[in-house]
């Protein structure tokens, strides 16, 4: 079973190898919030730091990795639409194999369009101080929501009717950093924006990668954080699942 | 070991209230080509769906060489392979890269020699490094039904081959699955087209209104409906016979 999931991630991973306007794409729209809030907007944002590149980059990885999720949609959506799937699960192997690849093609697809934004943040004048630990920890967050965010974006890769609908959900995923402590300190929005800010998971995931990578802590948000994408996950998970068998009659 | 492939009794299914397939019972023996005749919306995809272990009957015994899909979904999929209406493959991916990936998966001891092989025999071995979406239709249809045989299953599902194509290449895969049936395979094909089935299957069944309302040989059926009369008319020559001669393949029309 093993191994037909990695037969699978290979075939997904080459596709997106032939195609890498498809990593491109996505490094692109987080590079260009970056340099816009940096070099436009940053210098009239109050945040009390010096150091705007890194207030943003945490904020910034949350929306490279909701942008990229959605290409899992739309791969899903293709295997669904050319009857691949149907293929698949009508042959003598493990039928999770299938979604799983598409999971772990997720993974190392995001994984790779991060690296590449924090490369140009770095340009930009990135810098942290934190150690080896610090930073497995940050990978470990960013790791369970793009877990997270991918089993979601399976539920419209396998559900929906076209490919509009396979990959218009991401954008309030995109959209909810904007609503955040991402971009500015909570404290000046009005009460009820604020609340919801203040409890949304993007904040607290925010607030958990800024203190491992500046403050050489784990903050007091990270259970919360932990707890929104495990939630999720969880979740996303169960419908995709049950999705997946009702797509299957 | 019995002689029937595929065995369906009192099938039935619904979806929501719509009551697709009422009671639905037909068998197919070894190595035959049996064709699911029925227009739009007959039920035949579902039939096929329900056979091949992708959809649940909602009653009724299907078994696929003895193995009952709900009971031995494994052991059925291990007989099977299913061709459905579209070409099932990977348009980023070459033909050989395809085939590979299917024969990995059906864990064949020797995956490069089988995908040489199926190459060679669909004609595919100039295009097998060229990315699959750049196919014709007919070469499309030609590598999905390659990529059916891996792992030699001994029923193969062919939902509605040939829709879409044109007839060029409908002549291809019609050639295609003569040759698989003369290999022993047993194929269990649905089709709109009288004509294909006339050309290709040893036995037909009508699917009309949830039932099979018919089934037996075409000199069967010809011998019971309609009754026989004489006439005698000029033969024209029909479009496609036109299109076909021109094109320089009308040698290939009324081959079979």
């Amino acid at each position: 079973m093993k191994s037909n999931t990695g037969v699978l991630l290979g075939r997904l991973m080459r596709n997106i190898l032939r195609s890498p306007d498809t990593i491109i794409t996505v490094a692109i729209t987080p590079i260009m919030l970056m340099l816009l809030f940096v070099y436009v907007f940053g210098g009239a944002i109050e945040t009390g730091t010096d150091n705007y590149v890194n207030y943003l980059l945490p904020g910034i990885l949350l929306i490279t990795i909701a942008s990229g999720v959605a290409y899992t949609s739309l791969r899903l959506f293709t295997d669904v639409k050319s009857g691949l799937m149907a293929r698949f699960n009508t042959m003598p192997i493990k039928r999770s194999s299938v979604l799983w690849a598409h999971v772990l093609t997720s993974f190392v697809s995001n994984a790779l369009t991060v690296v590449v934004v924090i490369l140009v943040a770095l340009v930009m004048g990135f810098r942290s101080n934190a150690d080896i630990l610090d930073w497995l920890t940050v990978v470990g967050i960013l790791g369970l929501f793009t877990l997270a965010l991918t089993w979601l974006a399976v539920i419209p890769g396998l559900t929906a009717g076209s490919m509009e609908g396979a990959t218009a959900y991401s954008y309030p995923l995109i959209f909810l950093p904007f609503i955040s402590s991402a971009f500015v300190p909570t404290e000046t929005m009005p009460k009820i924006v604020r609340a919801f800010a203040e409890n949304q998971p993007v904040t607290s995931i925010v607030d958990s990668v800024r203190a491992l990578l500046y403050e050489g802590t784990v903050g007091n948000g990270i259970w919360i954080a932990l707890a929104w994408c495990v939630g999720i996950m969880v979740i996303a998970y169960l419908i995709a699942s049950k999705a997946f068998k009702r797509q299957l009659g | 070991m019995t002689n029937t492939a595929i065995s369906v009794k009192g099938l039935k299914k619904s979806f929501k209230d719509k009551e697709v397939l009422k009671e639905v019972d037909f068998e197919v023996q070894r190595g035959e080509i049996f064709a699911l005749l029925g227009s739009n919306g007959a039920g035949k995809t579902t039939a096929v769906n329900i056979l091949s272990t992708l959809m649940k009957p909602d009653s009724g015994e299907v078994s696929i060489c003895g193995f009952d899909v709900q009971r031995q979904p494994e052991d059925v999929r291990q007989s099977i392979s299913l061709t459905g209406q579209f070409a099932a493959l990977d348009g980023m991916q070459t033909g050989r890269e395809n085939l590979m990936m299917i024969a990995k998966l059906r864990g064949v001891s020797n995956p490069v020699q089988v995908t040489d092989n199926l190459l060679v025999r669909f004609n595919l071995t100039d295009a097998a490094n060229r990315r699959a979406d750049k196919y014709s239709g007919g070469m499309k249809r030609r590598l999905d039904i390659a990529m059916s045989l891996i792992g030699t299953p001994a029923v193969i599902f062919l939902d509605e081959p040939t829709t879409g194509l044109d007839p060029e290449a409908r002549i291809e895969v019609w050639d295609t699955i003569n040759e698989l049936s003369e290999g022993g395979t047993t194929i269990l094909l649905t089709t709109q087209y009288l004509e294909e089935a006339e050309q290709l299957a040893d036995r037909i069944a009508i699917l009309h209104g949830g039932r099979i309302i018919t089934t037996g040989t075409l000199t069967d059926l010809k011998e019971m409906f309609p009754p026989t009369k004489v006439e005698y008319i000029e033969k024209q020559p029909t479009l496609e016979e036109i299109f076909l001669a021109l094109i320089g393949k009308g040698g290939e029309v009324n081959e079979k």
